[in-house]
């Protein structure tokens, strides 16, 4: 018997609780981990786990809960882990998250479940991304998946792109007894989880096994189908006898700066640098063909201040950089960058350039990046985000040496499915229209969420518009309504 | 995992492959090309799409040796299979009755043009084209290229058939005889469609070159395929990749695919040394397991 949320099993009075510090997350140590590709953190053991979770105040207004995207019960879950059932807790959260070895690793938890966390008003927050990624992997130890059987509906349904928010579509609906096959145009499964966030910072051993555990549900995935030209929506909807179809191509397309130099070798957007290193393995050429500049020795420097950049200037001091600059054109407070990301990337050497971005980038006559002309940035009335506009300081250009430059300055919208598919309405900016509740598009029978609607966003956000449509997928594969 | 139906050198170093890929085959247009994976280690490559065949699934592609994936990719066989072919990518080309079109390819490139001939030929064009190669040996689909074309010339660069001398002079002979050209379509090595581009653009000949940057995804995803058309970065995958001629600038194309030289010829060299003791010992050599292997998978 699972224990009820009811009564607590917490032998600690909130007094004591409080004195609990929060129990550090082992990691490698900053100057060993600056030049491997192993993951940074660790994980609890079981002991430090429980001892975290004891730290919960068990809040009648679990305001954690209220700011979870997906509404994890973390209250319930993390007092299973007090009294040592892991694999309740694990069955806990997957009610309401299907990915949460990985949700555990990236959630931006600062700015949610932890942000609003009750006991953060006098001490540190709980380790909520931590318990639940302990959590998770324990579950994955152990091997406990259960295969659920259901009775199948008949019903089948295509989901185009392996990011989070078509897995957690195709998870949801394959419990639901849909048959449900996923359609990707890279030859790997996962999306972003794969092809951009690098290996330090999320294992593709813990991606693969979440798929593995699809594939042992029924989810069917072919690979190397770009949706749009090698068949398009309406083909899979009008042939392929698909009853409905989901879309979560995400933000696809790098925004480049347009100033001059941008053409020149050694500068790369940050989705090409990202994607040679861990999609394609370049950082272990020659085993594998996938070529990357020698950065050994190397000045190197990351263009924007989000979780990307600091993606791709941790991978570039992996790969030997001598120096690794980040240049943001804000100040450190309004970087979108998860915190515990900005926290490694300092203890690892990153030199972090606030207020600063390049006005050109120079050559050595030849066609090689040699130098950036940068300028210092002073910050001035908000802008339409909210955040004061940078404006650049007269006088203040400075040149910056440099062998390579990432630029990672944001996405927009890819357009492939959206201009092939007819009837399917976009807003101004390229991205899908769905509705919010249902994320039902413009075109019956089709559905959309993550990215690709919202515009660059995070994984548990695509999950959350991943979960709402399986939903309303649901209601209309059974009832046929639209 | 596609499977290799058909596989025949054409010349030496450049083959054709038949491959089994049904829904690619079902959407090919003249002008796009898939982009393929040999072997788990691989990288993505580009290749136009040659030919296809709907009710059978095939599609063709014809393949030159260039560096190390390409080499390799040579050394498969009919029965043999790749891992990843992932298309049709790229913008189709734009295929009209513009009257008179020439229709330029220069050596590979003659395999990537050969689409784009037969359709305007079907569109009603007058269809004259030239193929150029280095030497006899590398002239490549004659016979195809006939017989789409209302007149075909050819020139090598050594004489050894045909006429001796570079397509430019074929083109030039025609302007100067006073043919009216309406379009030129120039398919083959950087230095020859900026050559054709250059020509044209003095006598006001509209005239569309296929590009062939680095690309990785060919999805509009990476932005690595940029290229610099009338001063603007373009993804040639999406936006491509067949472009205005003069708008190109060719000189950031040929820089841009000199960025990996160093790791392009350490692989090379590294494949040739594997080959070499495979021919030696008679042991399976690594890499060419490594994609064989990609069968049973
Ligand atoms: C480098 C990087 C680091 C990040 N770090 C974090 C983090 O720490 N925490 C966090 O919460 N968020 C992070 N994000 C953001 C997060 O990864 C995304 O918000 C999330 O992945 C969006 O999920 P999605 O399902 O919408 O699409 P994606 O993950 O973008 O997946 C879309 C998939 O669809 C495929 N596809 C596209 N077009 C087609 C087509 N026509 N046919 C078939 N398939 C197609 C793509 O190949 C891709 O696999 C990061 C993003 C990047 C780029
Ligand atoms: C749209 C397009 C269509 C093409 N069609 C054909 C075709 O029909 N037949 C054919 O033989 N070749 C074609 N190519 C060229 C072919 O992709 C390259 O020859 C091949 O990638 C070289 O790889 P490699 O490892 O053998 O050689 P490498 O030694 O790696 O490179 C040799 C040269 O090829 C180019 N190259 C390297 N990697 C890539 C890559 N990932 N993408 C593009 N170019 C690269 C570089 O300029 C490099 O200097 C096409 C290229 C493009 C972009
Ligand atoms: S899913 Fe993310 S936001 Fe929700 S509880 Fe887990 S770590 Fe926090
Ligand atoms: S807000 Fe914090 S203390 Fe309160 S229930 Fe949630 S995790 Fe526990
Ligand atoms: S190949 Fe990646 S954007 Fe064109």
């Amino acid at each position: 018997m699972s224990p009820t949320a009811s009564k607590s099993k917490n032998p600690l009075s909130p007094k004591e609780r409080i004195k609990v510090p929060r129990q550090l997350m082992p990691e490698q140590p900053a100057e060993v981990r600056a030049h491997n590709f192993e993951e940074v953190n660790l994980g609890y053991s079981p002991e430090l786990a429980q001892q975290e979770a004891l730290r919960c105040l068990e809040c009648a207004k679990p305001t954690c809960t209220d700011n979870c995207p997906v509404g994890i019960d973390v209250k319930e879950f993390v007092q299973r882990i007090v009294i040592g059932d892991f694999l309740g807790a694990a069955a806990k959260i997957r009610e309401a998250n299907v990915l949460p070895a990985i949700t555990g690793r990236v959630c931006p938890q600062e700015d949610q479940c932890e942000g609003k966390c009750l006991l953060s008003k006098k001490v540190k927050p709980l380790g909520i991304g931590y318990l639940e990624r302990f959590v998770a992997d324990y579950q994955q130890r152990m091997g406990t998946h259960i295969v659920p059987t259901v009775e199948p509906t008949g019903k089948k349904v295509a989901i185009v792109g392996s990011g989070p928010s078509g897995l957690t579509v195709a998870g949801d609906l394959i419990q639901k007894g849909h048959k449900v096959r996923v359609f990707e145009a890279l030859h790997e499964i996962g999306g972003v989880l794969v092809y951009g966030i690098p290996e330090f910072r999320l294992p593709k051993q813990i991606v693969r096994e979440q798929i593995d555990y699809m594939r042992e549900m029924g989810v069917e995935f072919e690979t190397d189908v770009v949706v749009g030209r090698t068949v398009t929506i309406d083909e899979l909807l009008e042939q392929e006898g698909y009853d409905a179809v989901f879309i979560g191509t995400g933000a696809g397309l790098p925004q480049f700066m347009n100033i001059p130099g941008e053409h020149l070798n050694g500068v790369y957007s940050a989705n090409e640098f990202l994607t040679r290193i861990n999609l394609m393995k370049a950082y272990k050429f020659p085993e594998y063909d996938e070529p990357m500049l020698d950065l050994h020795g190397k000045d190197v420097a990351v263009i924007g201040g989000g979780n990307t950049a600091l993606d791709a200037i941790r991978s570039a001091l992996r790969l030997g950089a001598r120096k690794a600059y980040v240049l943001y054109r804000r100040s450190e407070a309004e970087m979108p960058a998860r915190a515990e990301e900005v926290h490694h990337a300092r203890e690892e050497g990153i030199d972090f350039q606030m207020l600063t971005a390049p006005v050109e980038f120079l050559s050595d006559g030849k066609g090689w990046l040699t130098t950036a002309r940068c300028v210092r940035m002073e910050l001035g009335e908000p802008d339409a985000s909210g955040r004061r506009r940078p404006v650049p300081m007269q006088g203040s250009e400075f040149e910056l040496p440099l062998s390579v430059a990432v630029i990672a300055i944001g996405t927009t919208a890819n357009p492939i499915v959206q201009s092939t598919t007819l009837g399917l309405g976009t807003n101004k900016r390229g991205y899908i229209q769905a509705s919010e509740e249902t994320q039902r598009t413009t075109r019956k029978g089709v559905f959309a969420g993550g990215d690709i609607v919202t515009g660059a966003a995070t994984v548990i956000l695509a999950m959350g518009a991943g979960r709402r449509a399986a939903n309303s997928m649901h209601q209309y594969l059974t009832t046929g309504e639209w | 995992m596609f499977k290799i139906v058909h596989a025949q050198f054409l010349a030496p170093g450049i083959k054709r492959f038949v491959i089994q890929a049904p829904r690619i085959a079902r959407k090919q247009q003249p002008g796009q090309f898939v982009i393929l994976r040999i072997y788990e280690e691989g990288e993505r490559i580009p290749v136009t799409i040659e030919n296809s065949d709907p009710e059978k699934g095939t599609i063709n592609i014809v393949v030159q040796s260039a560096g190390k994936t390409t080499t390799l990719l040579n050394t498969l066989e009919t029965g043999d299979s790749i891992l990843d072919v992932v298309g049709p990518l790229g913008k189709p080309s734009d295929i009209r009755n513009y009257g008179t079109v020439v229709v330029v390819g220069g050596g590979v490139g003659t395999a990537m043009a050969y689409p784009t001939a037969v359709a305007l030929k079907r569109a009603g064009n007058r269809v004259i084209s030239i193929v150029g190669a280095r030497n006899k040996e590398l002239v490549i689909l004659e016979r195809e290229m006939r017989e789409v074309s209302d007149a075909l010339l050819i020139t090598t660069d050594d004489g050894s058939y045909a006429d001796k001398g570079f397509v430019t002079d074929k083109l030039r002979q025609l302007i100067d005889n006073g043919v009216r050209i309406d379009l030129v379509v120039a398919v083959g090595p950087i230095v020859m469609m900026k050559a054709v581009s250059e020509l044209t653009r003095k006598e006001k000949i509209h005239t569309v070159v296929s590009l062939n940057p680095i690309m990785i995804d060919g999805t509009g995803m990476c932005g690595g395929c940029r290229v610099l058309i009338d001063g603007k970065s373009e993804f040639a995958c999406v936006d491509g990749p067949e472009f205005d001629g003069h708008k190109v600038n060719f000189e950031v194309l040929v820089q841009r695919n000199g960025m990996y030289r160093t790791a392009e010829q350490q692989s090379m060299e590294e494949f040739k040394r594997l080959q070499k003791a495979e021919a030696e010992e008679g042991e399976v050599c690594a890499a060419t397991s490594g994609a064989r292997q990609g069968e049973q998978r």
